[in-house]
């Protein structure tokens, strides 16, 4: 990065990439060849800054200036102006939402300002296609530093005195996961990184492995190192295609530079690493489930123990750890157990990252020490409730996490916490809802994902949830009974309590999360047939109030189902048994003439 | 030996350590309901996915239930396994794999011996408060097994047999969640895969999902038919399982029962599969001493060593997946085609009956045998050598149809000239005695003196691989036996590397032989109950005046009559096969 005086850093990851980033890309570097400045001005395609609801991104280093909503369109100008003449564009600049002042740099941003970026700290930043910049931001060293200055021992002790836990949802302390497989005695070990992040609304993984693949190769090496293993396995998923390529590419330049391969570093270590493609089923993170896929059999999960650590890929000891846990372990061996773990919470140490979503203004990826309330990540990081509305509730930990409400909002967010609360930690999704979201169509819409990606093997996850689902679409179509209520309560405990993975351990989640915390809405479908939030479309009632109407017949005329009637300048009515609930009426009336019960 | 102290319902125990819960409180008298679950002890087989998740028990410290069948003792453990959060989470999970499952136990064939319906009457299931949408599939119907697995409840039992004990690999599990459900894959017909039809994911399905295909309708209507003539023939391993049916300990002989009972049914002669086993023998047992000396004389074309070809199970799994051996296998036919070729030439010209107007029915404890007697080959004119064989299961059901108080009957005989067999065709019932049978025959007339010993115990037992070298006359003949499909493959290999060499092997497909087969009275996961059927094979064997093959009178008769001798042109017309290569 040395030759050019300007770095224009694009996003290049996927979602920015969906809204052309690849085309703005194009255009930047062919005006700065059209002006001149080709050697001046370099366009590096980046990984996600997180921003993802200002996406495309822009970064203008050495000045910092943070384009957001970037178009092809605009490349012109930000050559023409910002490179050429020193302007910054100002349109393209971030508006605070609040103060609506301009803000041109990231780090005075709300969106940042709370963040800390360790397993994100080169998205955003570096070419993840390029190993040296990632060893110029110190990759490799930490590789290096086990190789030739910590016995194994040392490093493991490193990693469990950081207080590191695995970031894939369970919390399991990594070190300590690291010793187990150490002390199992086998002449093959596997080093697995978990890449099959399939919760909905989720890309934590995905953002890492598009902007940093390096870092997690020289943490699976350093893995392998620990454990014994000369050989890791990235499981992820085919619908990641950026990911895989970026990982494809990096894994070649580690391989040429003889940071994988033989006797890496020369220090007599040897370690390979492969990719294993899934094809996206969200069990297939659970890690007996992800083995046995790699294993090219049915992708379900099986009873442990035997633990992975012990028995795993091909019955061989196996340390399984997600791809978020990974990229935490070459700044702690950078920085050292004891910079690590004084980030955090007791028994939470370091940063978690969660993807921010649901109705929030700032929708997108963003990394937060642990200890951090809900609150501050919902309103400072993600700047409120869309729309000036009333916030209602908040899911963490995927579709299997409990809904929290606004008495949960100062919780600091760490394992114990969430958990206590009713949810959990999960892999990092975030999603809020505002005062129009129905909780039961919520707790549906959960459950209709884990029953579509239960793998069928045991009852009570197959069927029970099956169930509860049903049991669920009844309330949400006004034919529900109390005791319904009662039978979801004590179905979703049993499949609690009798499930053979995680998913059915704890997919009924949402369902009991939502009746603790939201019973009245419940009651309002079952025993006034009303959804309180308007989005149970069976429970909705089209009325049209006579005095307002003026019979200009529109809404007779635009009714798909000839459910209303009237006269011509006589007030018209709904015919209940016929109207479908589309809400044609209610949109077109001039008049607020129809009512919404 | 290391021991564990845990308490099982209030009371400490010590139990082996590395064992399971499940096993743990057996050993301790407390009955911990299973489902999924099924080991059959020494032969190497156990289910135990950890699916059903009926076995739950209360771990105390443990957060949530641990399944019994799979969860390891330790010491310390508090288990508790019938209090009301267990029996709670067992009746729920009953009640939803019922609420997925069609409920026709009345007309249901598995009615009365189906594991889910004794379950549902255990745990005292008297309403199913999760009512909703059951998954339907297509029906699945083959020559020889229906798949209804609407009732299929996932235990994946047809599924490790079919993959891990048998590799053949045609059953797993396909779709996912509520869908999920065991099927060949793409959920093509079983007709269309590599299907061996051994029949041991029925013998294993706990409910209706998998069943044979019921032709005692068939059966019923030829007896009832005054223009045929009905003959029937009995495999031997069907005498030692019948009496199970009618609550008869297992290993309970009923030979004579059985035929009185084919005779109070209506059939004309009641004959014997073993009176064509004996008739196996000669063939196969010449056609082996003929590669035997042709390659003792140096001949390098002979294959060895040579294969027996009795099961119509083995012979689909080889023809699909060892194409290459096709022409190692004996081309002597099963004896039930043996029979069926016989009775429609040899006795019906005898009897003076057409050969369209003689229905040659079989009793046997298989299915692949309703498979084997629709092959091509085996039928003239179209007019199949076999018309219908039905299992062990079906004949009990006709027995019962019939009125017929089984356990009353006398002991009656079998009919002449086709019922008389030697000890020899009775052993074919079980793993190890074709061969022995074999050696029998082929010992005197290779070394023609007379068997120093008629029993050989180093052929017999039920492990899954067994080999032993026995002395002809100063020739050490070595004979290789495996049963479970499996245990072939893996000795198929062995020969196919060059690992092993035998000059003779026996395969049969169902673990245990015949007595194992897919068509016998259900064992319930009670391997007990095929060990002590393989004992009342070997007993009616000793109590056999005759035990060698070639000494049966009516097998002499029949070639001075007819065949001429074994390996003879006609013989190899009625009596030989030829295989296919079925990739």
């Amino acid at each position: 990065m040395t030759d050019y005086k300007m770095h224009l850093l694009v996003c290049g990851g996927t979602g920015c990439k969906a809204a052309e980033s690849d085309e703005i890309k194009r255009l930047l570097k062919q005006w700065i060849d059209e002006v001149g400045m080709e050697d001046e001005a370099q366009v590096v395609f980046t990984g996600c800054f997180g921003f993802c609801e200002k996406g495309p991104i822009i970064k203008v280093l050495p000045d910092n200036t943070f384009y957001v909503n970037v178009a092809p369109a605009d490349a012109e100008e930000i050559v023409k102006e910002h490179l050429v003449k020193g302007r910054p564009v100002q349109r393209l600049l971030y508006k605070d939402p609040v103060s609506s002042q301009i803000i041109s740099e990231s780090k005075s941003m709300d969106f940042y300002k709370k963040q800390m970026r360790i397993a994100l700290r080169n998205c955003g930043f570096i070419n993840p296609e390029s190993i040296h910049e990632y060893i110029s931001r110190d990759g490799y060293m930490a590789l290096g530093k086990c190789l030739t200055e910590l016995t194994p021992e040392e490093t493991i002790k490193e990693v469990k005195d950081s207080g590191l836990r695995g970031r894939g949802g369970g919390g399991f302390p990594t070190g300590l996961k690291w010793e187990i497989t150490r002390n199992v005695k086998a002449d093959q070990k596997y080093v697995v990184c978990n890449a099959d992040e399939g919760d909905p609304g989720a890309f934590m993984d995905r953002s890492i492995l598009e902007g940093d693949p390096h870092s997690v190769i020289e943490a699976m090496a350093i893995c392998g190192y620990c454990i014994g293993a000369d050989k890791g396995l990235v499981y992820i998923r085919a619908e990641y295609p950026l990911a895989i390529e970026r990982l494809k590419t990096a894994l070649n330049q580690a391989r040429e530079y003889g940071l994988l391969g033989d006797d890496i570093l020369g220090s007599g270590f040897n370690f390979e690493i492969d990719i294993r493609l899934g094809a996206g089923a969200f069990v297939c993170g659970e890690e007996t489930a992800l083995i046995h896929s790699m294993e090219g059999l049915r992708g379900e999960p099986t009873f442990k123990p035997p633990f992975p650590s012990v028995s795993g890929y091909l019955g061989k000891p196996t340390n399984v750890n997600n791809v978020e846990t990974f990229a935490n372990i070459p700044v702690i061996i950078n920085k050292g157990a004891g910079w690590f773990n004084k980030i955090g919470t007791e028994n939470s140490k370091g940063t978690k990252v969660f993807a921010l979503a649901g109705k929030i203004n700032n929708v997108g990826l963003i990394e937060v020490p642990m200890g951090t309330t809900l609150r501050e990540v919902i309103y400072d990081i993600g700047g409120g409730i869309k729309d000036g509305k009333e916030f209602k509730s908040v899911q963490t930990g995927g579709p299997s996490g409990g809904c929290l409400t606004k008495d949960f909002l100062d919780t600091p967010i760490d394992y114990d916490n969430l958990l206590a609360a009713g949810s959990m930690m999960g892999s990092g999704g975030m999603i809020v809802m505002d005062e129009d979201d129905c909780m039961v169509g919520i707790a549906k819409f959960y459950l209709e994902f884990t029953l579509e990606e239960s793998c069928g093997k045991c009852s009570p996850c197959r069927i029970g949830n099956k169930r509860l689902y049903e049991i669920l679409e009844k309330i949400t179509e006004g034919k529900g009974e109390e005791v319904d209520i009662e039978r979801l309560k004590l179905l979703s405990n049993v499949i609690k309590d009798t499930s053979l993975c995680g998913l059915g351990q704890t997919s009924p989640n949402p369902v009991l999360s939502t009746i603790l915390n939201f019973e009245n809405e419940y009651l309002a479908h079952v025993t006034d047939k009303k959804c309180p939030s308007g989005q149970c479309k069976a429970l909705l009632k089209f009325d049209i109030i006579e005095d307002l109407c003026t019979g200009c017949t529109l809404c007779f005329r635009n009714c798909p189902v000839g459910a209303i009637t009237g006269e011509r300048r006589q007030p018209h009515y709904i015919d209940q048994s016929l109207c479908i609930k589309c809400g044609v009426c209610f949109e077109k009336c001039k008049f607020n003439a129809i009512k919404l019960t | 030996m290391d021991t564990v102290h845990l308490t099982i319902d209030n009371k400490p125990v010590v139990v082996k350590k590395g064992i399971t819960i499940l096993e743990a409180a057996s050993s301790t008298g407390v009955h911990i309901p299973t489902l999924c679950h099924m080991k059959l002890e020494d032969l190497n087989i156990e289910n135990k996915p950890g699916g059903c998740r009926i076995c739950v028990v209360e771990v105390e410290g443990r957060r949530n239930l641990a399944p019994a069948c799979c969860t390891e003792v330790a010491d310390g453990m508090v288990i508790n396994s019938h209090n009301i959060r267990v029996i709670n989470a067992r009746q729920t999970v009953l009640e939803l794999i019922l609420s997925d499952h069609p409920a026709d136990c009345l007309i249901c064939a598995k009615s009365g011996k189906c594991d889910l319906q004794d379950m549902a009457h255990d745990l005292g299931i008297r309403e199913i408060h999760y009512k909703g949408e059951q998954s339907t599939y297509r029906e699945d119907t083959s020559p020889a097994i229906i798949r209804d697995v609407d009732k299929c409840i996932m235990c994946r039992r047809c599924e490790m047999m079919c993959n891990e004990v048998q590799t053949v690999g045609v059953l797993s599990a396909i779709n996912r969640g509520f869908n999920a459900v065991v099927s060949p894959a793409f959920e093509m017909n079983l007709d269309h895969s590599v299907c061996t039809y051994c029949g041991q994911c029925v013998a294993v399905c706990p409910t209706g999902a998998l069943t044979e295909v019921d032709q005692t309708a068939d059966v019923i209507r030829a007896l009832s038919d005054p223009s045929k003539t009905v003959i029937v023939q009995t495999a031997p391993a069907v005498r030692a399982a019948l009496g199970e049916e009618f609550g008869l300990e297992p290993g309970t002989l009923v030979t004579g029962k059985l035929v009185a009972a084919l005779r109070r049914l209506g059939f004309d002669h009641v004959f014997d599969t073993d009176f064509a086993a004996d008739l196996t023998i000669m063939e196969e047992g010449t056609e082996m001493l003929n590669r035997l000396s042709r390659f003792l004389e140096g001949d390098e074309t002979v294959k060895l060593p040579i294969l027996t070809s009795c099961c119509p199970a083995w012979v689909k799994f080889f023809e699909h997946q060892f194409p290459q051996m096709k022409d190692i296998p004996s081309t002597a036919r099963s004896p039930q085609q043996m029979f069926g070729s016989i009775a429609k030439t040899y006795f019906a010209e005898k009897m003076n009956i057409k050969r369209e107007d003689l229905v040659v029915v079989s009793i046997m404890p298989c299915v692949a045998k309703k498979y084997e007697c629709g092959r091509d080959e085996f039928k003239v004119n179209d007019n199949p050598d076999v018309d219908y064989a039905i299992t062990t299961r079906e004949l009990a059901g006709l027995i019962k149809l019939a009125n017929i108080n089984f356990n009353r009957l006398p002991n009656e005989e079998f009919d002449l000239p086709l019922g008389e067999s030697t000890g020899a065709g009775v052993i074919f019932g079980t793993t190890g005695g074709v061969i022995e049978a074999a050696v029998r025959t082929a010992f005197e007339l290779y070394t023609k003196k007379p068997l120093p010993k008629v029993d050989f115990h180093e052929l017999r037992g039920m492990d899954g691989i067994r080999q032993a070298t026995v002395d002809f006359g100063g020739f050490p003949l070595k004979i290789g036996i495996a049963h479970g499909l499996g245990n072939a493959r893996r000795l198929l290999e062995k020969i196919e590397s060059g690992e092993s060499e035998f000059h003779a092997i026996e395969i049969m497909s169902c673990p245990g032989g015949c007595i194992g087969g897919g068509g016998q009275p259900y064992h319930h996961g009670n391997a007990e109950i095929l060990k002590k059927r393989q004992m009342a094979i070997y007993q009616e064997d000793s109590n056999k005046k005759i035990r060698k093959s070639h000494e049966n009178p009516y097998i002499i008769q029949l070639y001075e009559e007819f065949l001429g001798k074994p390996m003879s042109e006609k013989a190899h017309q009625l009596l030989h096969t030829e295989y296919f290569d079925r990739t």
